[in-house]
């Protein structure tokens, strides 16, 4: 048996099918991950995120040690609430995590992966003793997220007294009362919210979404949903040896200030200048079948020259009805590729990302 | 708990068998391997006419989680396969013992059928 979070007695009145995931319980599915899928980008929907690791930094030299250890730089956040994407690195440039910060009232929040806390905190440990700052875990939260189109109006109704602050939040903001947090985030290309809950409460609130008409939905729906919206999910489309210039991260990469010295920074230069030897790219299938991670991606590179890629994701995409994946391909690849599927070189697109956004197709 | 309907017979493969009145074989997937694969996205079925050994992958089943080959339980001849099936493969999750058959074929020898698993002993082998 893995670790539970708190809401796992809600998972089981749901019917959810429980596997392992990262050493947690978490429900795969409640019974059908399509109209899981499709509630998402239709109405409201709710997972349990609480296995997700919190992490906050407090202390005079919080700023600096975040600016020294993230790729983006956390000064551009202007005013409390106010969250950033980004990668944590190492010496090589390689990806150890990518990870939410929030501004808070003089201290910051980070949202760090389940599968990757051990590493995460051992090294943000060892990266903090020479700084003047503390990190604190913080395991008695739990964490929800409600999204879908009709997600932010149905948490409003189920906290009432909260509406007119949730009302206020901006895409990726976020705003703290007392021990709970809301921040217009999440991971599905929809509207929607995602809500840091003291554990002992979160039971009560999920069963209030519930009465709502908010639909439990599962880590499968969450991932079809995630690459559908183009988000990369650490441990398949990049890793500690992936920089973020191979991972479609090229945009959380603060260069300027130009002598902020973070992690991972000379490997980036470095690799630049001697040029980025692969990207990740969006790719289609509009006939049957459907594109599955570790495939092996075939490109032409022109003048006889074939370069070969591989499937970091593939899924069936429920929105769009046909396989979507993200691939790993060599720098040059134009806009058509094979897919090695069974034993066959099928015909594929390559677009770009995302492939849906608020419940709509977006790429060509 | 899988639903093993005690009429049929069954193969290792979690397909499902059924003898009609005219000594054609009826095969699907089971309840319980529908449940395993998760939601069906696609489904590609046999040619009608092919002549097949058992145990030779004749058919795909893909879901949201994986792609699955789908056996010949016995040796015979393709007669007919569900063309409706592959225009609304969800039925293999819905329906998979009625409208979600696969193929019907005709059994190269009518003993084979006799010999395979009885629904007490499949149940047995899903547990």
């Amino acid at each position: 048996m893995g670790k539970q979070t708190p809401l796992y007695q809600q998972h089981l009145d749901a019917n959810g099918k429980i596997v392992d995931f990262g050493g947690w319980d978490m429900p795969i599915h409640y019974g059908s991950q399509l109209q899981e899928h499709n509630v998402v980008r239709e109405d409201a929907g709710m997972f349990d995120v609480s296995h997700m690791t919190i992490v906050d930094i407090t202390g005079p030299e919080a700023l600096a040690y975040l600016q020294k250890i993230l790729a983006n730089d956390v000064s551009k956040l202007g005013f409390t609430g106010k969250a950033l994407y980004t990668g944590m690195l190492n010496e090589e440039g390689g990806v150890i995590d990518d990870l939410i910060v929030y501004k808070m009232e003089g201290w910051y929040r980070t949202v760090v992966n389940c599968g990757t806390r051990e590493k995460d905190l051992a090294w943000m440990n060892k990266q903090i003793e020479s700084f003047d700052a503390t990190l604190t875990e913080r395991p008695e939260l739990a964490m929800v997220a409600v999204q879908g189109p009709n997600a932010i109006e149905k948490v409003k109704q189920v906290r009432t007294e909260q509406a007119a602050l949730i009302s206020e939040l901006k895409v990726f903001q976020g705003l703290p009362v007392g021990e709970w947090f809301y921040a217009r985030t999440g991971y599905t290309g929809e509207d929607g919210l995602e809500i840091i809950v003291p554990a002992a409460e979160v039971a009560e609130f999920w069963d209030a979404l519930i009465a709502a008409g908010v639909a439990p939905t599962g880590l499968g729906a969450r991932d079809t949903l995630r690459l559908e919206a183009g988000m990369n999910l650490y441990g398949n489309d990049m890793d500690d040896s992936i920089s973020p210039l191979q991972a479609g991260m090229g945009w959380t990469i603060a260069w300027e200030p130009a002598d902020r010295d973070f992690i991972g920074r000379k490997a980036l230069e470095a690799q630049k200048a001697a040029g980025i030897p692969s990207k990740l790219v969006g790719i289609v299938l509009e006939t049957r079948g459907v594109m599955r991670s570790h495939q092996k991606v075939v490109v032409d590179l022109g003048e006889g020259v074939q370069g070969e890629g591989e499937i970091t994701s593939g899924t069936f995409s429920p929105t769009l009805q046909h396989s979507i994946a993200m691939a790993r391909v060599p720098y040059d690849t134009g806009s058509e590729c094979n897919i090695e599927m069974r034993g066959k070189l099928i015909p594929a697109r390559v677009v770009k990302m995302p492939f849906v956004r608020n419940g709509k197709k977006v790429f060509e | 708990m899988s639903n093993i309907p005690a009429e049929l017979k069954y193969v290792e493969s979690h397909e499902w068998l059924r003898k009609e009145e005219d000594g054609t074989i009826t095969v699907g997937i089971t309840d319980f391997a529908q449940a395993a694969l998760g939601d069906v996205v696609f489904v590609e079925l046999p040619e009608v006419g092919a002549e097949v050994e058992a145990d030779e992958d004749i058919a795909v089943v893909e879901s949201v989680k994986a792609a699955s080959d789908i056996y010949a339980p016995i040796a015979g001849k393709i007669v007919a396969v569900n063309e409706e099936l592959v225009d609304a493969p969800e039925k293999t999750n819905e329906d998979p013992y009625g409208d979600a058959w696969f193929f019907r074929m005709e059994p190269a020898s009518a003993d084979d059928y006799d010999s395979l698993m009885t629904a007490d002993e499949y149940a047995a082998k899903c547990d």
